[in-house]
């Protein structure tokens, strides 16, 4: 395996990093905003956030960034590629994300808010200083794992023609015919970036367990 | 590009595609049911490899399950597809579509095996070491059929989650669903028919399912308080 190829992989993989840390920011948000607002006390707000959920977890993300990507230009509205991109991995993800939040969140003892009423806190200062802290501990390995499978999906930015590092390696098998050692680096690469955030997120469920049980 | 076409939704051109698209939705359900199926058996096989007293067996299997799931599925299944050729093994398009999916959703699967063994009592395992059953037996016997029954739900939320990633097929050229909207697409110049179609019919299939998995993993909350 020669290193020539990599420069040009690596390029691709810079692309692959700064979308998933925009999907992660944008499913991030979606995921505190919709996770939150599904526990609403308001109905209409309730079921905005839910029809939001479903959709996006009930189809899959290629079909959303295809329909972002191809679909959205004959309203009116043309996204690059990266906007594209960025918009439906994170939506999507942040649809499964905002189900951790609720999860979490419900998942705060009982006794902790009612305690907070006995204090005469407001529902705000409640979630704040009370639930969110503890809940939040909670979410962090699910998110990790979500960060995860976000990276992988940031492949399939490839097939809306954004020059990640899937699509360098598509190109360069074009033009220089050496499959196997591009796919090696190609799958290296991905392993190398992804297995981090793997050991992460163990050891984020060894402490998060040590602290739930303590 | 897009400048001259109209920004309405064409519901006549919509009922035109619908059964091409209808037909091609056989293919996408074929694809998930074989390739869950091969995510059933190899999930299992990597489990128990992974349980294997040798670590001659369970190291390099564990290396491999870490290896498939911090990589891509669409890299994968180019990989299987273009590479598999040259060693001399020329797969179709949707065989090297579903056992890129068995293989991939075979890792996630072995966790659910994994979790489900490890739920089995000790006791029940010395009780059949006490009566004397061999390890097939005991495992065929006593292991599975108490380990098995709680995956369910676990195994239904994975096969949603298959069902959805069967898009990717497209890319290494299997006519499933995406693939036919993209040829209608580029036949026509309109996508927003075809693809909003398909993000339904997705939708319609998807969310029943997911609803019925619900419901079965409430039953066996309930059943074990």
């Amino acid at each position: 395996m020669s290193f020539d190829l990599l420069p040009l992989l690596l390029r691709g993989a810079r692309i692959t990093l700064l979308l998933t840390l925009a999907g992660a920011t944008l499913a991030l948000l979606m995921s505190l905003v919709a996770g939150l607002a599904r526990m609403s006390t308001n109905r209409v707000v309730r079921s905005i956030a839910a029809t939001y959920v479903e959709v996006f977890r009930g189809t899959s993300v290629l079909v959303q960034m295809f329909w972002f990507y191809f679909a959205l230009p004959l309203f009116g509205i043309s996204l690059s590629a990266f906007t594209a991109g960025t918009l439906a991995l994170g939506l999507n993800v942040g649809a499964y994300g905002a189900e951790v939040v609720r999860g979490a969140i419900q998942a705060v003892p009982k006794g902790q808010t009612e305690a907070a009423i006995a204090l005469n806190m407001s529902p705000r200062l409640r979630m704040r200083r009370v639930v969110l802290p503890q809940a939040f501990a909670m979410m962090l390995p699910p998110f990790g794992n979500l960060l995860i499978e976000l990276l992988k999906a940031t492949a399939l930015v490839s097939l809306i023609t954004l020059p990640d590092l899937t699509f360098q390696a598509m190109s360069l098998r074009m033009t220089t015919g050496r499959t196997t050692e591009i796919f090696v680096w190609l799958l290296v690469l991905y392993f190398v970036i992804a297995y981090p955030l793997t050991l992460l997120v163990r050891w984020l469920e060894h402490r998060v367990t040590a602290y739930t049980k303590a | 590009m897009f400048d001259r076409i109209t920004f309405d939704w064409d519901w006549e051109y919509a009922f035109q595609i619908l059964p091409q698209l209808l037909e091609a939705t056989i293919v996408t359900v074929q694809a998930t049911f074989v390739g869950f199926a091969l995510s059933l058996v190899i999930g299992l096989l990597f489990a128990l490899g992974r349980r294997a007293p040798l670590k001659l067996i369970s190291w390099p299997v564990t290396a491999v399950i870490e290896f498939i799931r911090s990589t891509p599925l669409l890299v994968q299944l180019y990989f299987l597809f273009f590479i598999l050729p040259r060693w001399g093994l020329s797969l179709s398009p949707f065989l090297a579509g579903v056992i890129g999916l068995g293989l991939h959703y075979g890792t996630y699967l072995s966790e659910v095996y994994r979790a489900g063994i490890d739920s089995v009592p000790k006791g029940q395992w010395e009780a059949a070491r006490a009566l004397n059953f061999s390890t097939i037996k005991t495992w065929r016997n006593i292991v599975l059929p108490q380990a098995i029954p709680p995956m369910i739900p676990a195994f239904g939320n994975y096969f949603i989650v298959m069902f959805k990633e069967t898009p990717l097929l497209s890319a290494i050229t299997v006519v499933e669903l995406l693939q036919t909207a993209k040829i209608i697409g580029a036949r026509s110049f309109r996508y927003v028919e075809p693809v909003t179609l398909v993000g339904l019919i997705f939708l319609l299939l998807s969310y029943p399912a997911a609803i019925a998995v619900r419901r079965l993993e409430n039953r066996f909350v309930k059943q074990r308080a």
